[in-house]
C-alpha cells in the first residue's frame, strides 16, 4: 500500500481525534459539575444557584454540538479510512460501537432537550434527573469508545478465524473489563473532569478578575476546585495505573516515552530533558542533551518496583537474550509464517484439501500472536515518533502536577480567604484554561503515536489497515474537514467568549 | 432458552431486523430535517421562525443517535457491509457526513451573539443538511436495489471498481427516485409535526398547504420508486452461495413474504391516511400515524432486500462479491452478546417516549418563545 495514503489517512484520523478531543473532556466533566449546582439549587430553593447552573449549562451546550458533530465522523472515518482493519476487527470493534448507542447516546440525547427546554415544562426532580442523567450518558459514551480504544491496545477475548480472515470476539467481558481498557477509561475521564474544572476555575477567576458578578463566582469557583482537587488526585491515580499498564502490554511505547534507549534496573524518570536529535537506535550518541533525573521513578511507575528492569528500545528491538526479550527480526520471521500459513489454509480450503487446511491452521495458530510482524518491513519500524511520544507525555506529566497545586490554592483561598485579592493566583487560573486541553491532547498524543506503527497492537500494523483508495481522495477531504472543523471552532471559541462576557445574567 | 442457543442464520435475520427498523426510526425521525427545509415557507417574520427552529431543534439529537446507531449496529452486525460500503463508497458517505456536521452546530449557535458566520449561514446549512443530506441519504440505500461497482479481495477487504468512489450512484437516475421521496417525504413529517408541536394558527394554516404541495410530489417519486423495484430483476443468493440475477426479485419476495408485504401495505395506507384527515379535518395528531407508517414501511422494505435469500448489496462488477446477511455478518458470539444489549431497546424507547411525553404536552407558544428566561435556539 502506498505509504503517503496511510499518513494521509492517519493524519486526517488525528485531525479528527485532536478536534473531538477539543470538545468531548469539557462535556464530560462540566455535564457533572452542572448537576452538581442544580443539585445544590434544588436542595437550597436559592434563584441565585438557579442562575449558576443556567450560566454554566449553557456554555455546555455551545461546547457540546461540535463535540457530536466530530464524534460523528471519528464513528464514520473507522470505516472510510480504515476499511481493512473495520473487516479485520468489526466483530469486536462494532460491539461496544452498539452498546454504546443503545445505552449512552440516547440516554444523553434524551435528557439532553429535558435539561434545556424542560425548565418549566418538567418537574424540579425530573429536571434534576435528566441533568444527571446527560452527565452519567455522555460519560457512558466514553466507557464504549474507549473500551473499544483499549482493545486495540490490548487485544483481548478473540480468536482469529482464517475462513473469516478476521479476529472474533471470545469473551464480551474479557473485552470490556481489560485492564487497560479500564484504565484507559478511567485516566480519560479523569483529563476532561480536570478541563473542566480549570474551565470553571479559570472563568470564575475573570470574573473575580474583573470586579464583576462576585457571588456568581466565588461559588462556581469553590465548586470547581473542589472538584478539580478531586479528581486531580484520581487522575494522578489513574495515570499511574495507565503507565503500570503500558509497562506490561506495550512496553516499546513505555521506552519511546522515555526516550530510553538502553534498558536498566532502578531506572528513573526523567523530570527535565531534552532529546539528544542526533541520537538513533543504531549509534552511540547520548540520549539527551541535558535530564535531570527522579530516581528509581520509571521502575516503580512501569512495574511498581524500584529495583525491576525497564527495557529499552535497543532491548525490544534488537532483543536481549538476558533478560528473554524476543528481538523484533524474530518476530518478524514468525510473523511471515504466520500469514504464509494463513495463505497456505486458504488455498487448502479452496482445494478441499481438509488436512492440508489442518496444518497450516495449527502453525497460524502457533504463530498468530506475531501476525502483525509479518508486515512490518525492518525492526525499525515498529518504533514510534521517539521525540513526539517523550516531550508529549513530559508535557502531560507536568501540567498535571501544576493542576494539582493549582486546585489546591484555589480551594485554600476559596474557603479560608478573600480569594478576590489573590491576583496573580487568579490570573494563572485564568491562563490554566488552555493548559488543560494542552495536557489532554498530549495525553492522547502519548496514547496513539507511542503505539504506532500498530492500528491493532502486535496484529494489524496501519499501513495494512488503511482503505485502498488514491491519495487524493484523501488529501482533498483532509483539507475540507481541516477547513470545516476550524470555521466551527473559531465560531464556538468566539461564542463562548461572548457567553462569558455577557455573564450569568443574560446566559440564555 | 436465550440467545446463545440460537442458530446462526435467526441471529442475522433478528440483527436484520433491528438494523431494518433502526433505518424506519431514522426515516421517522428525519422529519427534523424536512421540517428544516420549511422553516422560510411556514414563517412569515422572525419569531415564527424561531418557533419553527425550536419546535424541530428540541429534536435534532436523536435523529443524530439514530444514524449512528444504525452505523454501530451496522459496524457490529454486518462489519463487511460497514468496511465495504464506507471504505469503498468513500464520497457518498463523507459527503453525507458533511451536511451532518453542519447540522449539528446550527441551532445552539444560530442566534448566539457574535456567531461569527451570521444567522443566515447556519440557517441554509440547516436548509442543506435537510435537503441534499436526506437526498444523498436516499441514493445510498437506493444502490442495495441497485448495486454498486465493488470486489472483496480473499481477506474479505474490498477494491472499488470505480474512481468516483461512490459518486457514480448519483449517474443512475433510479437512485434519484428514492432520494427525491425521501426529501419530499421528510417534508410532509415535519409539517405534520409542526401541526402537532406548535400552537399557532398561522403557522398550523401554512403546514397543511405545505403537505398538499408536497404529497403529490412525494406521491409520483415513491410510486415511481415502488414501481422500479417490483419490476426490476434481483440478487438471488442459491443454496450453495451463489448469487444469481433473478427476474421480479423483490416482487417475488413480496409475495413469498405476506408478512413484511403486509407491513409494507399498511404502513404505506398508514402514511396516507394520516395525510388525509390532517388535511381533510384538520386534525393535529396525525405525525403519530404517519411515523408508525413510516416506520413499518421502511422496514418492510429493507426487510424485503435483507431476507429471503437476497443479496442486499450487491456488486455490480463481480456478483460473487455482493452481500447478503450471512456473509457480510458478526460471528455467532458476537450477534448474540449484542442480541442480549438489544434487550434494551425497549426500555431505550419507553425513557424516550416518556421525555418526549413530558416536553411536548405543552405545545409551543408565541409567549414562550419571546419569555425572556426561554433558553431558545
Amino acid at each position: 500500500m502506498e505509504e503517503h495514503l496511510v499518513d494521509w489517512s492517519r493524519a486526517q484520523f488525528a485531525l479528527t481525534a485532536i478536534y473531538h478531543f477539543l470538545f468531548v473532556p469539557l462535556t464530560l466533566g462540566l455535564g457533572f459539575i452542572v448537576a452538581i449546582m442544580e443539585t445544590i439549587y434544588v436542595k437550597t430553593g436559592s434563584s441565585e444557584w438557579k442562575k449558576i447552573t443556567q450560566f454554566w449549562m449553557t456554555l455546555f451546550a455551545i461546547n457540546f454540538a461540535i463535540g457530536v458533530a466530530t464524534g460523528l465522523i471519528m464513528e464514520f472515518e473507522f470505516g472510510t479510512n480504515w476499511a481493512n482493519y473495520s473487516w479485520f476487527v468489526g466483530d469486536i470493534f462494532g460491539a461496544p460501537l452498539a452498546v454504546e448507542g443503545i445505552l449512552a447516546f440516547f440516554m444523553e440525547s434524551t435528557f439532553f432537550a429535558v435539561m434545556f427546554f424542560g425548565w418549566n415544562k418538567v418537574g424540579k426532580k425530573f429536571h434534576l434527573l435528566s441533568t444527571w442523567l446527560v452527565a452519567i450518558g455522555s460519560n457512558l459514551s466514553a466507557l464504549w469508545i474507549l473500551v473499544a480504544n483499549g482493545w486495540m491496545q490490548y487485544p483481548v477475548g478473540m480468536t482469529f478465524n482464517p475462513d473469516t480472515v478476521r479476529n472474533e470476539m471470545t469473551n464480551f467481558w474479557d473485552v470490556l473489563f481489560s485492564p487497560v481498557a479500564i484504565s484507559k477509561f478511567l485516566h480519560t475521564i479523569g483529563s476532561g473532569y480536570v478541563i473542566a474544572a480549570l474551565f470553571v476555575v479559570g472563568i470564575s477567576a475573570y470574573y473575580l478578575l474583573k470586579k464583576r458578578d462576585v457571588l456568581f463566582a466565588k461559588r462556581s469557583m469553590i465548586i470547581g476546585a473542589t472538584f478539580g482537587l478531586i479528581t486531580s488526585l484520581f487522575l494522578t491515580l489513574s495515570g499511574d495505573e495507565s503507565a503500570h499498564q503500558v509497562a506490561q502490554h506495550q512496553p516499546v511505547k513505555l521506552a519511546a516515552m522515555e526516550g530510553l534507549y538502553e534498558g536498566r534496573t532502578e531506572a528513573g524518570i526523567v523530570a527535565v530533558g531534552m532529546l539528544n536529535p542526533e541520537k538513533t537506535l543504531t549509534n552511540d550518541a547520548e540520549p539527551y542533551i541535558f535530564e535531570l533525573e527522579a530516581p528509581y521513578a520509571l521502575s516503580l511507575l512501569g512495574y511498581h518496583d524500584i529495583d525491576a528492569f525497564v527495557p529499552g528500545l535497543n532491548d525490544l528491538v534488537y532483543g536481549n537474550k538476558e533478560r528473554g526479550i524476543m528481538s523484533v527480526e524474530e518476530k518478524m520471521v514468525r510473523g511471515k509464517i504466520a500469514v504464509a500459513a494463513l495463505e497456505d489454509y486458504k488455498e487448502a480450503k479452496k482445494a478441499n484439501d481438509e488436512q492440508k487446511a489442518l496444518e497450516a491452521k495449527q502453525i497460524l495458530d502457533q504463530d498468530m500472536k506475531y501476525f502483525g510482524y509479518g508486515h512490518i518491513k525492518t525492526a525499525e519500524d515498529v518504533v514510534p515518533p521517539i521525540g513526539l511520544t517523550f516531550y508529549a507525555f513530559h508535557i502531560m506529566v507536568s501540567l498535571g502536577g501544576w493542576f494539582l497545586v493549582l486546585f489546591s490554592v484555589l480551594l485554600y483561598l476559596s474557603t479560608k480567604k478573600d480569594i478576590s485579592r489573590y491576583t496573580l493566583i487568579l490570573k494563572s487560573a485564568v491562563l490554566s484554561i488552555p493548559l488543560g486541553y494542552i495536557a489532554a491532547e498530549a495525553g492522547w498524543i502519548v496514547a496513539e503515536v507511542g503505539r504506532q506503527p500498530w492500528a491493532i497492537q502486535d496484529l494489524m500494523p496501519v499501513n495494512i489497515a488503511a482503505t485502498q483508495i488514491a491519495t487524493t481522495n484523501i488529501q482533498i477531504s483532509f483539507w475540507m474537514f481541516a477547513f470545516l472543523f476550524t470555521l466551527l471552532l473559531v465560531a464556538e471559541i468566539k461564542i463562548m467568549l461572548k457567553q462569558i462576557k455577557i455573564g450569568p445574567d443574560g446566559g440564555h | 432458552m436465550g440467545f446463545g442457543d440460537l442458530e446462526l442464520l435467526t441471529l442475522q435475520q433478528y440483527w436484520w431486523f433491528i438494523v431494518s427498523l433502526l433505518g424506519g426510526l431514522f426515516v421517522f425521525i428525519m422529519f427534523v430535517q424536512g421540517g428544516q427545509t420549511l422553516i422560510d415557507t411556514l414563517s412569515e417574520n422572525e419569531t415564527e421562525k424561531t418557533m419553527l427552529i425550536n419546535s424541530i431543534g428540541r429534536k435534532w439529537e436523536l435523529g443524530f443517535t439514530t444514524l449512528v446507531l444504525f452505523g454501530g449496529a451496522l459496524f457490529a452486525a454486518f462489519p463487511l457491509f460497514y468496511s465495504t460500503s464506507f471504505g469503498g463508497a468513500y464520497w457518498v458517505w463523507l459527503a453525507i457526513l458533511f451536511c451532518f456536521i453542519i447540522q449539528a452546530v446550527s441551532y445552539e449557535y444560530r442566534t448566539k451573539p457574535n456567531n461569527f458566520l451570521g444567522q443566515k449561514v447556519y440557517e441554509s446549512f440547516l436548509k442543506i443538511n435537510g435537503s441534499l443530506g436526506v437526498f444523498l441519504l436516499g441514493v445510498a440505500i437506493s444502490t442495495f436495489f441497485s448495486g454498486a461497482e465493488f470486489h472483496l479481495n480473499d481477506n474479505n477487504f474490498v477494491l472499488w471498481d470505480n474512481p468516483l468512489r461512490g459518486l457514480e450512484a448519483l449517474a443512475n437516475p433510479y437512485n434519484y427516485l428514492l432520494g427525491f421521496a425521501l426529501v419530499f417525504l421528510t417534508k410532509i413529517s415535519g409539517a405534520l409535526y409542526f401541526l402537532n408541536n406548535i400552537d399557532h394558527q398561522p403557522i398550523r394554516e401554512r403546514a397543511v398547504s405545505s403537505i398538499k404541495f408536497n404529497m403529490p410530489i412525494f406521491l409520483v417519486f415513491f410510486v415511481g420508486f415502488t414501481a422500479w423495484l417490483l419490476l426490476k430483476d434481483g440478487y438471488s443468493v442459491d443454496p450453495n452461495g451463489v448469487v444469481v440475477l433473478e427476474q421480479y426479485k423483490y416482487l417475488n419476495n413480496f409475495l413469498e413474504m405476506p408478512i413484511v408485504l403486509g407491513m409494507f401495505i399498511v404502513g404505506v395506507a398508514m402514511v396516507v391516511i394520516a395525510v388525509f384527515v390532517a388535511v381533510v379535518y384538520g386534525f393535529t395528531c396525525c405525525i403519530r400515524t404517519a411515523g408508525v407508517g413510516i416506520v413499518v414501511t421502511v422496514t418492510a422494505v429493507l426487510l424485503n432486500v435483507g431476507y429471503n435469500n437476497t443479496a442486499y448489496y450487491p456488486s455490480l462488477t463481480d456478483l460473487q462479491s455482493s452481500l447478503t446477511i450471512v456473509n457480510s455478518s458478526g460471528s455467532h458470539y458476537t450477534l448474540m452478546a449484542m442480541s442480549y444489549a438489544s434487550l434494551m431497546v425497549p426500555f431505550v424507547l419507553a425513557y424516550i417516549a416518556y421525555a418526549w411525553y413530558s416536553m411536548d404536552r405543552v405545545k409551543i407558544t408565541k409567549e414562550e418563545i419571546e419569555a425572556p428566561d426561554a433558553h431558545n435556539y
